[in-house]
């Protein structure tokens, strides 16, 4: 029977592999050095927050895995042998595979800051950041103030986490306004207005210099780039991205760049070997889509497709159209198509944004300025539905027709006060504006 | 290394606040109140009761109001889960295990030893904290307290400022709020106040009418067809009549009409009184209920036998009640055994035939309900007399039903167990009213809890804050709508998702139950080729 090896157990294993047991009754193993049994990664901030226990993050009971035969294995590869199919552990005896799949995620970027391996300075990705977060910053008195250094979503959430437990958080941001590196510049406003109302002493367009310690080695304090300023603290979390967890493969006949490089059909340079996920690197970008993926999303449609090429016919990864979402703070994002920001648009995008008074919504549509087509949807505060969205592009709507039609594409639960009303006056009034 | 066991083991508690004067203030206030209820029951003699019982809820319910103006009143409008599984309280802590003993044995106390609680027995007045309650009694239907008068006041009272709290605690989410309001108003107007002016109406001689809250349809309201129920509201001229016929059209009419048209949720979380009492003074609970697929086998397996009990029952007294009264009634006992067999058996043989491939698994449990309720039919048709049915008196098993489900499932453990198993598990687990509710909802209904397409990042929060058990999740991160028996639409699932992806809805029923192979956002020609296949 062949067998299948999947490195990593976040959710681009885990999909692949369940769904290659819907396929197939091939031998199935997955490794994992971080944790038993496959959890939610972006549910470990509710850990912290005591909305949920650990336990809830696992959405499989854990009879799950033996009921399906997927063999589970707690350890770290250490070395991969592409000549013999053998997997080499630092504590364990080799293990042979006829198909290898690297889904192995990512890990926080760290920039040879001075001081960055301090006691009390780390990253927030993985189930062992959590525990050290629960000893570096248990609550406000260990922890008197806290730093997060790069203003992307994790470092957002960390800022939330934190201030659950009533720590104070300084925030350092090197963009002018929080996320404008990927945001327009209205809805960026949005989230950062929204980030100080939470008593989050923000720092935009700020650089970390270093982090300075104490006598045994722990954090004291960090001292800013652009103005010196020294700011005492007793957590520094790093946040600024991440990047294929990949090391392990250096030694391996596996070609990688920043990530796995792997060509459409998710397989590398050596054959029977594959990379889905955060760690996959695209020979070349698929439309807009950058080359490394590091998405929740795009990890679920990896596995889901790599089930397909191992067990019934050879697929390439052909993601629909782009969407995600997140949440600052009490506002959920979500995005349907592509809306770039000022920097990165090109010249024929337009954008309508409408935002509501209470500056707690706003919606920033993305169209063709020459042909009206409508590109995409920035959505902040109001729930919008998938299947509308991706019909509208699939079928090429205008702009137009997608304000008009609003509506349709809500999904606020029901008695919610409507926006769309107050969205297609604001629309019609900017364009007898234009006119 | 556990997180969860560090935290609980944790000294440094991380929520290091605690609470504010505000709320200490309020605390300290809410449980004056609570003390005077508690001196009552000691025997204090209280000159003025009317008094005393105002000062006493005044101070419980303002004490409430404040505490929860405090805790929810100067934060942003938005989720407010942190911290639950680090209280004690929420997380089957000790105080969660005290308040879960002190639940249970009032339950015990007032159902089964009220004199404890100060009932006057065989014609004494009473005393205690039921004394204390006179007044109020006095002022609404005329006659001194009850224990039950004590608790329906208490109760009331509980969904009342609860309800507020729950009401700001979701000031964000007007669903949440509307519903709130709609229980509060049923639980006060149809449960408390209706039934206190119709015992009113009793003083003259020409009623006679039964404890009746015009909401509570059978077979929740297991008492409706009792004898002395039924010779109470036909002894009780054109009004009695018209509610008995109300009971019965709210049967076999509207709740079939409310059900298909929004689910059970009409009832459920809008409406009913237990689930009043679940979704506000229950509301710190709901995580506690077990998502295990164990706990589900357990759910169906008790939920279907008490359903099956509650029918044989109420079938049992009316065939006894008719059996014993030939003459008063155009309908025989035995021509109503075969009607209501000929009624079940067609709509066992419609939902067969036409929602076979719907029920898939679940057939089974509705053909074994099908079979034993026949069966003992049947029994009946052949052995009952009005004297003996399945050899013991009719009265003994609509008292086991009363005693075993209506008061120790319902009450001790359906409550006194919310800050243990959380707060639905009479819902859950027992009630025939939501068996037969979820039944319909599952097969014949518009409702449905939509999954928005591929944005579920598989977190957890609705499975976790969801009261019924329901394991959302499953569904949400396969893309599939929630289409299940036992949801009682409370909406806290799509509350509490940080992705936007849960929606209740009533649409069409077509393409209610959606099994994705893969999710929408991934490629579109792999999608056809599974839909295809």
């Amino acid at each position: 029977m062949e067998h299948i090896v999947i490195i990593g157990n976040g959710i681009s294993g885990i999909t692949a592999a369940r769904h290659i047991r819907k396929l197939s009754d091939k031998k199935i193993t997955v490794i994992s050095a971080e944790s038993e049994y496959f959890f939610s990664r972006t549910a470990l901030m509710y850990v912290y927050m005591g909305h949920m226990t650990f336990s809830h993050t696992q959405p499989y009971e854990n009879w799950f895995w033996t009921k399906n035969n997927i063999t589970l294995k707690k350890a770290y590869v250490q070395a991969v042998d592409t000549d013999n199919k053998t997997l080499h552990f630092s504590d364990d005896s080799p293990l042979r595979y006829d198909k290898l799949i690297i889904a192995s995620g990512s890990k926080p970027n760290k920039f040879g800051w001075p001081g960055e391996h301090l006691k009390g300075v780390q990253g927030l990705y993985s189930k062992p950041d959590l525990e050290l977060l629960e000893i570096n910053a248990p609550n406000n008195k260990i922890c008197k103030r806290a730093v997060i250094v790069g203003g992307g979503l994790i470092g957002i959430e960390l800022a939330e986490m934190l201030s659950s437990r009533q720590i104070p958080v300084t925030f350092l941001v090197r963009e002018s306004s929080f996320w404008n590196n990927v945001l327009p510049e209205n809805d960026s406003q949005l989230v950062t207005e929204h980030i100080k109302n939470h008593h989050i002493d923000l720092r935009l367009s700020s650089n970390l210099k270093e982090i300075k310690s104490d006598d045994h080695g722990k954090v004291k304090s960090i001292v800013i780039e652009e103005t010196g300023e020294e700011i005492p603290c007793n957590f520094v979390g790093l946040t600024a991205g991440v990047s294929p967890n990949i090391n392990f493969l250096k030694s391996s006949k596996i070609n990688t760049n920043k990530g796995v490089v792997v060509n459409r059909f998710l397989e590398t340079n050596i054959e029977d070997v594959y990379a889905i996920g955060d760690c996959a690197e695209q020979l070349e970008p698929i439309g807009n889509r950058r080359s490394i993926e590091a998405v929740w999303y795009t990890g679920r449609m990896m596995g889901e497709v790599i089930a397909q090429t191992i067990c019934i016919q050879k697929m390439p990864y052909q993601p629909s159209h782009w969407f995600n979402s997140a949440k600052f703070f009490d506002i959920e994002y979500q995005t349907y198509g592509w809306v770039n920001n000022e920097k990165n648009k090109p010249e024929c995008e337009s954008h309508f944004h409408w935002k509501d008074k209470d500056h707690l919504k706003c919606i920033t549509i993305a169209y063709n300025k020459n042909t009206n087509a409508f590109l995409g949807i920035n959505a902040f505060g109001i729930r919008l539905r998938h299947e509308t969205f991706e019909t509208w592009l699939n079928e090429g709507r205008d702009v137009d027709y997608v304000i008009n039609h609003l509506e349709e594409a809500n999904f606020d639960p029901e008695f919610s006060k409507t926006y769309h009303p107050k969205i297609q006056n604001a629309y019609n009034r900017q364009l007898q504006h234009e006119l | 290394m556990s997180t969860e066991k560090q935290i609980s083991m944790s000294l440094a508690k991380p929520e290091s606040t605690g609470l504010s004067l505000t709320q200490k203030v309020a605390l300290g206030l809410g449980l004056a109140g609570l003390f005077i209820l508690m001196l009552a029951g000691f025997n204090t003699y209280f000159p003025n009761k009317g008094l005393f019982l105002t000062l006493s809820l005044v101070c419980i319910a303002t004490g409430t109001i404040i505490f929860s103006n405090a805790l929810y009143l100067n934060k942003s409008k938005g989720i407010k889960n942190d911290g639950v599984w680090f209280k004690s309280i929420s997380s089957r802590g000790t105080l969660g295990w005290i308040t879960g003993v002190f639940l249970t044995g009032f339950y015990i106390i007032l159902y089964f030893y009220p004199e404890y609680l100060g009932l006057g027995i065989s014609g004494n007045s009473n005393s205690g904290l039921i004394a204390l309650f006179d007044p109020l009694s006095k002022l609404l239907n005329g006659n001194p307290a009850s224990q039950w008068f004590v608790y329906g006041t208490l109760y009331t009272l509980a969904i009342l400022i609860f309800g507020y709290k729950f009401i700001l605690k979701y000031r964000h989410n007007r669903y949440q709020q509307l519903r709130t309001i709609s229980v509060m108003f049923f639980q006060l107007g149809f449960a408390f106040l209706i039934p206190e002016f119709m015992s009113r109406l009793n003083q003259s001689t020409e009623y006679n009418l039964p404890y009746y809250d015009l909401k509570s349809m059978w077979p929740l309201n297991y008492y409706l067809f009792d004898s002395w129920s039924v010779n109470g509201l036909l002894s009780s001229g054109n009004l009695g009549l018209a509610m008995l016929i109300f009971g019965i059209l709210s049967i076999f009419v509207i709740s079939p009409i409310l059900t298909y048209k929004y689910g059970k949720r009409w009832y459920c979380s809008w409406v009913c009184g237990c689930g009043g009492l679940a979704e506000t003074v229950g509301d710190p609970f709901r995580q506690l209920s077990s998502k295990k697929q164990s706990a589900w086998k357990i759910e169906r397996w008790l939920i279907h036998t008490v359903l099956v009990f509650s029918v044989i029952m109420t079938i049992a007294v009316i065939y006894s009640y008719l059996d014993k009264n030939p003459s008063n009634y155009w309908l025989s006992s035995k021509a109503f055994l075969m009607g209501s067999g000929l009624l079940l058996t067609l709509l066992f043989s419609v939902v067969i035939l036409f929602k076979r491939h719907e029920l898939g698994k679940d057939a089974r449990y509705g053909a074994i309900d099908y079979f034993i309720i026949i069966l003992s039919l049947f029994i009946l048709y052949v052995t009952g007399t009005s004297e003996q049915i399945f050899l013991i008196k009719p009265s003994s098993l609509r008292s086991a039903y009363g005693f075993y489900i209506g008061s120790i499932f319902s009450g001790v453990i359906g409550t006194g167990f919310y800050p243990i198993l959380g707060n639905r598990v009479w819902c859950r687990f027992g009630c025939p009213m939501a068996a037969v509710l979820g039944f319909q909802q599952r097969l014949f209904s518009k409702f449905r809890i939509t999954t928005n397409g591929g944005q579920c990042i598989s977190c957890g929060n609705c499975s976790t804050y969801c009261e019924m058990g329901i394991d959302v999740r499953a569904y949400a991160q396969k893309g599939e709508n929630i289409v299940r028996s036992s949801c009682v639409g409370c909406g806290i699932c799509s509350a509490v998702c940080p992705r936007g992806v849960l929606k209740l809805e009533n649409s069409s029923m077509k393409g209610r139950i959606n099994a994705n192979e893969i999710l929408l956002g991934n490629d579109v020609n792999l999608i056809d080729l599974l839909t295809k296949k």
